[in-house]
Formats: structure tokens, C-alpha cells, sequence
């Protein structure tokens, strides 16, 4: 059984390699990975498509075999006794699609079947506000519905662990904050979370820690307070030039208070870390070198900025465009 | 609080999911019924073949017509030379008959209806020359219950769909499962595999006695259809039938990725047995060379017994070898199928 020493981490794993071999050569999808999450926390695992995310959870799970590295859950390893570990962890895959002609109480009870214990379906239901949908066929319910369905699988068998593989891609702003509030009573209930996601409002809201991973790597780990004050400022000053852009870095990186210049086809951005300072100094620079200003916002600092500032790319390739 | 049991909740799923779900019991229950009904119905009472006689013209053409119209199965007509080779390139005759000494018929030889046309007018010819026969001879049609076309064709029909259910009821759920990342969740259950498999086959085999009731229900009461064997002995050959073909079902879904793979290997597997286990017509018509594989075939035997213990009331010790057989497909099906399985 567990020790309940609140130190000894809920899962560990060193040198993790997974390497994939297809017709076009091979993928380190995961390349060299070093995690440790803490009982009680909600953990994300926040990176950009084909980071590795859902290959790295995927392993934690034992439904992959690393290439190599070392990986601990609960303190058992997949392979010695994977029934016993099967019962306390839950899971929702990235994708999947539920039988559409069972009906949501029917798909939980099924579910439930397979656990030694477990909570009642009706209670989980309440739990995910499925609960006037009991008898409705899954394939009658909506994309949000059936991730909280994805949800509530995961649920039903009282875990100690619970692994969410992008529980709200594709949902909207309504059903996603519904879900963050199921996420969030679940912590309270002592539940440790695993999450992977590309969304940083949400890594940000939800997650007590979390990793940022780029090709298989982690880049950056903290809390999201910690990491964003990593950038050494925590404002962001955006603003773009009526006649466009040039090499004009170097232009602003000397402004007091700027930390970091970065340009891109949307217009320049300086992280600072005193606004009311480099403001000034930056309109005062603009007039001197008489370049007429198009547009000028300040923000505060996100981990997309983290991310942005570790890589250079934007977290989504979305991103760019919808900052405008 | 109550207790489920994985393997009934599997099960109960299965049940559910296959009857609420129309295209499939479609498929399953009235497909072969209707196929039944088409082809009892095309082949019963079939009036007797007319035959389309052509005499090339002829002085003693309208003579030669005149005695063979006399028998009401000819169709008899009166062409010049080229239209009677044309009419018979064209099979709109069987067979061309050229008066003089000695009287000449045209045919090829290969088609069987112009070669009973030339056996039947040469008769109608000698006779009406004055031939006497020296053995009087009589016919005697049968037709009774348990040598027509539809009797044979019932059973054959029963073991097509055993066949068809098994693979589809079975592999193709499975690998739509596999599709949908299903499985993989499964997997990542404590879910017993054994559990998962055992409930694919329990829901074949509910599923599978039904189709019996039907499709024999519907060959007793639209056809007459005999039954003389014991009704248990049926039973049990159509379980181990439906258990050893779901066999198969299982290990082409062992690793398909996609429902276009299983779907093409279960054809593979299928359109042979279809063709060549004798479903419609008696393997014994295809040729020597095709026998030994026709022989290893599991339909082939499960139709041979299932006829036998069907039409002519025949024990099933006495179908052991058979019975054995399809035993052992279903059981190096399932020997593969656990080593090969692949969840993900
Ligand atoms: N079965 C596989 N065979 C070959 N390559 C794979 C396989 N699964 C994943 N990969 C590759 O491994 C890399 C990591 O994939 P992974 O699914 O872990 O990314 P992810 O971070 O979950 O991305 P996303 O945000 O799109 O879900 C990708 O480059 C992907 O193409
Ligand atoms: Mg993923």
C-alpha cells in the first residue's frame, strides 16, 4: 500500500526517451525528460502540437513502452503489478469516441464494472452536470458533453490519480470553465491531476505547477507565477509603427525597465517590468527618431510569453493572428 | 451500493448496442429471409425449359416444323441459311436442324440446352418417321419436401449467414472499437481482456440463435421446409458453427488499424467459402483440382452436416470428423488471436 509521506512524489521519471520508427525515419518524441509531481497537485504539461505530451502521459499510464528512462506512478512501476495501479489511477484519452448508441448511464455503469471500488455512477454525473443526459445515446451529445463524459469514465472508479489529456480542446469558453470547476473540486477531494494542454489561460487558472515541453523537452517548470516572473518583467508593451518594421530591435533594447525586444509581423513587443518608466522613455525615443506610431497597448505578461520568449514560436499557430 | 459485474455489464453493452442499432438486424434477420424467399420463389414450379428449334428452309421444311410443333416444349421456326446461323450465334436458338439425307443438326456442343434440344428432336424425328421404341418407358417428377432446390438451399443460406454474422458481429465491431480508441481506453481499465473477449463471443452466440429461428422458420413455413433432425443437435452444430467462425472474426480484427483492412480481409476470408463451401449449389461441381481446398474449408463441412443432420436426420457422432474440423479452426483462431491482439 501507499505511504501517505506528502514528499514522496505521486510520479517521477528520469531520462525518459520514447523514439518512434516509421517509413520516414524515426521521432524522438520524447527525448530526455525529467518530471516530479507531488501528491495533491494539479500538474500541466503545457506545449505546442507534437510536443510529446500525449506520448509522455501515455507512458505514465502504461499504455507505452518508454525506449528508455525510468518511470515511478504511486510508487509501482508498470509491469510489476499493473492490475493494482489500473485501479487507482483514471484516465481520458486525447480522443475518444464512445459507443453512440449507449446511453450515458449505461457507458458509466460499464465503466464502473471494471473498478474493485468506486463511486457511485449517479454521483459522477452530478459531478460533471451530466445528470438530466442519464438516458440520452452519447451519440446525441454535444462536444463539450461527451469530454465530460470522458471526464466522468475517468472518475468513476475513485482514483487516486487522474490523467486529463486535453480535456477541453475544442470546447467553448462556457463548457471549458465547467470543466475547470470539476478539475478544481477534485483537487480539493485530494485527487492528483495530471493535465496536458495548449491553452496558457488554462494552465495558468487551473495548474499549481506545470512544465513547459518543446520536442520532447522540458523548457521551462514552476508555478506559473514563478515562470512568468522568470521573463524579468511581468508587462508586456506591444505596439506596431505606421510604416512598418525594420531591424529595429536594437532601437529599444537599451529603453529602461525593457527586458527583452521581440518583433514580428504584428508589430514589436518589449517585456518590462515597470510600465510608467519605459512608456515615457519609449515615446520619447519614437519622436527622436521621428517614426509615427500606429498602435501601442500594454498587457500583463502570460506563459504564451514564456513560451514565445523560450522558443521564439507562439504556443498555437493561431496565435499570431488572433493577438490582433 | 451495487455490484456490477465487468463481464455482464460487457455483455449487456454488446446486447444493446447490436439492437438498437436497425441497419445490423437488417442485415442479420431479414437479408437472408428475403434472399430465401427470391430464390425459393425463382426456382420453384419452374415450367418445364421451352426449346427454341430453328429449320433452315427447305422443301420439306414446313413438313419437319409441322412434327416437331407437335410437342408442346418446342418453339419451332422456318429461317433462311444465314438467319438460322446468326439466330443461333446469337442463342435465340439452341439448335438448327438442316433437312435432307442425311437430316443435319447444328449446335455447339457446349452449351447443355442445345444439346438436350438435339437429343429431344432427334427423338420427336425418329418417331414421327415411324420408329417404334422396344423398352416402354415412363417419367415421374419429384417434387416433394427435402429434394427440391429450396431445400437444399435453406441450410446453405443458414451456414452463408452463421459465416457473414460471425465475421462482422465480431471482427469488424472490434476493429470499429479499436478505430474509436475504445479499446486503448479499455485497456487502460482493470478490465480483464479475457472479460472483453468473452463478451464479444457471448454476444455472437445470443445473437446467432435467432438467425436459426429465422431463417429455418421461414424455409418450415413459406416452403415446407423438412426438418427430420433433432432440434438440439441443430442447435448445437449452429453454436459451434457461430463459435468457431467468430474465431476467425477475431483473429482478422487481431491488428487491422483501419475498418477498410478488416473489412477486405474479411472479404477474402468470406467470398471463397460463399462460393465454393456449397451455399448455392453442390462443391461438387468444381473441379478436382479446387477439392483439396474446398475440403479444408470449415463451411464446406459445416454445410455438409448441418444438411445431413437437417434433411436426412443424421446424428451428430456421426458428423464427428466434420465437427471436429470446424473445432479446430475455431480453435487455432483463438490460439492466434490471443497472441496476436493488439489494444492500440
Ligand atoms: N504512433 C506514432 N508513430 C510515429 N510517430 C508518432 C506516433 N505518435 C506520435 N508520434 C510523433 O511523436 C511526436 C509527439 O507526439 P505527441 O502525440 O506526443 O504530441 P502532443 O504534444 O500530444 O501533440 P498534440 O498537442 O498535437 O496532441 C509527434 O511528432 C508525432 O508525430
Ligand atoms: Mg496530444
Amino acid at each position: 500500500m501507499k505511504s501517505s509521506s506528502p514528499a514522496e512524489p505521486v510520479i517521477s521519471c528520469r531520462g525518459l526517451h520514447k523514439q518512434y520508427t516509421g517509413r520516414g525515419g524515426s521521432v524522438n518524441a520524447v527525448n530526455g525528460l525529467d518530471l516530479e509531481i507531488r501528491r495533491g497537485e494539479c500538474f500541466g504539461l503545457l506545449g505546442p502540437n507534437g510536443a510529446g505530451k500525449t506520448t509522455t502521459i501515455e507512458i505514465f499510464e502504461g499504455l507505452l513502452r518508454p525506449t528508455s528512462g525510468d518511470v515511478e506512478v504511486l510508487g509501482m512501476r508498470w509491469g510489476d503489478n499493473d492490475n493494482e495501479l489500473r485501479q487507482r489511477i483514471g484516465i481520458s484519452l486525447q480522443e475518444t469516441r464512445f459507443t453512440e448508441r449507449l446511453t450515458v448511464i449505461e457507458t458509466l455503469v460499464l465503466f464502473r464494472s471494471f473498478y474493485r471500488n468506486g463511486k457511485n455512477p449517479a454521483d459522477v454525473m452530478d459531478a460533471v452536470g451530466l445528470r438530466e443526459k442519464a438516458k440520452s445515446w452519447i451519440g446525441k451529445l454535444s462536444g463539450g458533453q461527451r469530454q465530460r463524459l470522458a471526464v466522468a469514465c475517468a472518475l468513476v472508479g475513485d482514483p487516486s490519480l487522474l490523467f486529463l489529456d486535453e480535456p477541453t480542446t475544442g470546447l467553448d469558453p462556457q463548457s471549458r470553465r465547467q470543466l475547470w470547476d470539476v478539475i478544481r473540486r477534485l483537487q480539493q477531494e485530494g485527487c492528483t491531476v495530471l493535465l496536458t494542454t495548449h491553452y496558457m489561460d488554462e494552465a495558468e487558472r487551473l495548474c499549481n505547477r506545470l512544465a513547459v515541453i518543446d520536442h520532447g523537452k522540458v523548457i521551462a517548470m514552476g508555478s506559473p507565477g514563478e515562470l512568468i516572473s522568470g521573463l524579468g518583467g511581468e508587462h508586456m508593451i506591444e505596439f506596431a509603427l505606421a510604416n512598418g518594421t525594420g531591424a529595429l530591435d536594437d532601437l529599444f533594447a537599451g529603453l529602461p525597465s525593457v527586458k527583452e525586444v521581440r518583433s514580428d509581423v504584428n508589430g514589436i513587443a518589449l517585456t518590462v517590468s515597470e510600465p510608467h518608466i519605459a512608456i515615457p522613455a519609449l515615446l520619447g525615443r519614437l519622436q527622436s527618431q521621428k517614426l509615427e506610431l500606429a498602435r501601442l497597448s500594454t498587457r500583463q505578461a502570460s506563459l504564451e510569453d514564456v513560451f514565445v520568449g523560450l522558443t521564439g514560436r507562439h504556443l498555437r499557430d493561431d496565435e499570431i493572428s488572433s493577438t490582433e | 451500493m451495487t455490484k456490477y459485474h465487468p463481464l455482464s455489464e460487457l455483455f449487456k453493452a454488446r446486447l444493446r448496442e447490436f439492437v438498437r442499432e436497425p441497419e445490423t438486424i437488417f442485415w442479420v434477420y431479414a437479408f437472408p429471409v428475403l434472399l430465401a424467399i427470391g430464390l425459393g420463389i425463382a426456382f420453384r414450379n419452374r415450367p418445364a425449359e421451352r426449346v427454341f428449334v430453328d429449320v433452315q428452309q427447305h422443301v420439306s421444311a414446313e413438313e419437319v416444323a409441322k412434327s416437331l410443333r407437335s410437342k408442346p416444349d418446342f418453339v419451332v421456326a422456318i429461317h433462311s441459311k444465314p438467319e438460322c446461323l446468326d439466330r443461333l450465334r446469337l442463342g435465340k436458338s439452341a439448335l438448327v436442324v438442316i433437312p435432307g439425307d442425311p437430316y443435319t443438326f447444328l449446335f455447339d456442343p457446349t452449351r447443355p440446352e442445345s444439346v438436350l434440344a438435339r437429343q429431344q428432336v432427334d427423338d420427336a424425328l425418329q418417331r414421327a418417321a415411324g420408329r417404334k421404341d422396344p423398352l416402354p418407358t415412363a417419367d415421374r417428377h419429384i417434387t416433394e419436401p427435402g429434394t427440391r432446390y429450396i431445400d437444399f438451399l435453406i441450410p446453405g443460406l443458414l451456414g452463408m449467414n452463421l459465416l457473414a454474422g460471425s465475421m462482422w458481429g465480431v471482427g469488424y465491431v472490434i476493429v470499429d472499437m479499436r478505430v474509436r480508441k475504445l479499446l486503448k481506453r479499455f485497456a487502460a481499465t482493470p478490465m480483464k481482456r479475457s472479460h472483453f473477449l468473452w463478451s464479444a463471443l457471448g454476444g455472437r452466440m445470443a445473437f446467432m440463435i435467432p438467425e436459426v429461428v429465422v431463417i429455418l422458420g421461414t424455409g418450415v413455413l413459406l416452403f415446407g421446409f423438412p426438418i427430420r433432425g433433432n432440434i438440439f443437435a441443430i442447435l448445437f452444430l449452429s453454436l459451434l458453427g457461430a463459435a468457431s467462425f467468430a474465431g476467425l472474426g477475431l483473429l482478422v480484427a487481431c491488428r487491422a488499424q483501419k475498418v477498410e483492412t478488416v473489412s477486405g480481409l474479411m472479404n477474402l476470408i468470406m467470398m471463397p467459402m460463399w462460393l465454393l463451401s456449397g451455399v448455392f449449389f453442390s462443391p461438387e461441381r468444381f473441379p478436382d483440382i479446387l477439392q483439396p481446398f474446398i475440403k479444408i474449408l470449415p463451411l464446406t463441412h459445416f454445410n455438409y452436416a448441418l444438411r445431413a443432420v437437417i434433411l436426412e436426420g443424421a446424428s451428430l457422432s456421426s458428423q464427428f470428423w466434420r465437427l471436429a474440423l470446424i473445432a479446430a479452426w475455431g480453435g487455432i483462431s483463438y490460439f492466434f488471436t490471443l497472441r496476436w491482439f493488439r489494444w492500440n
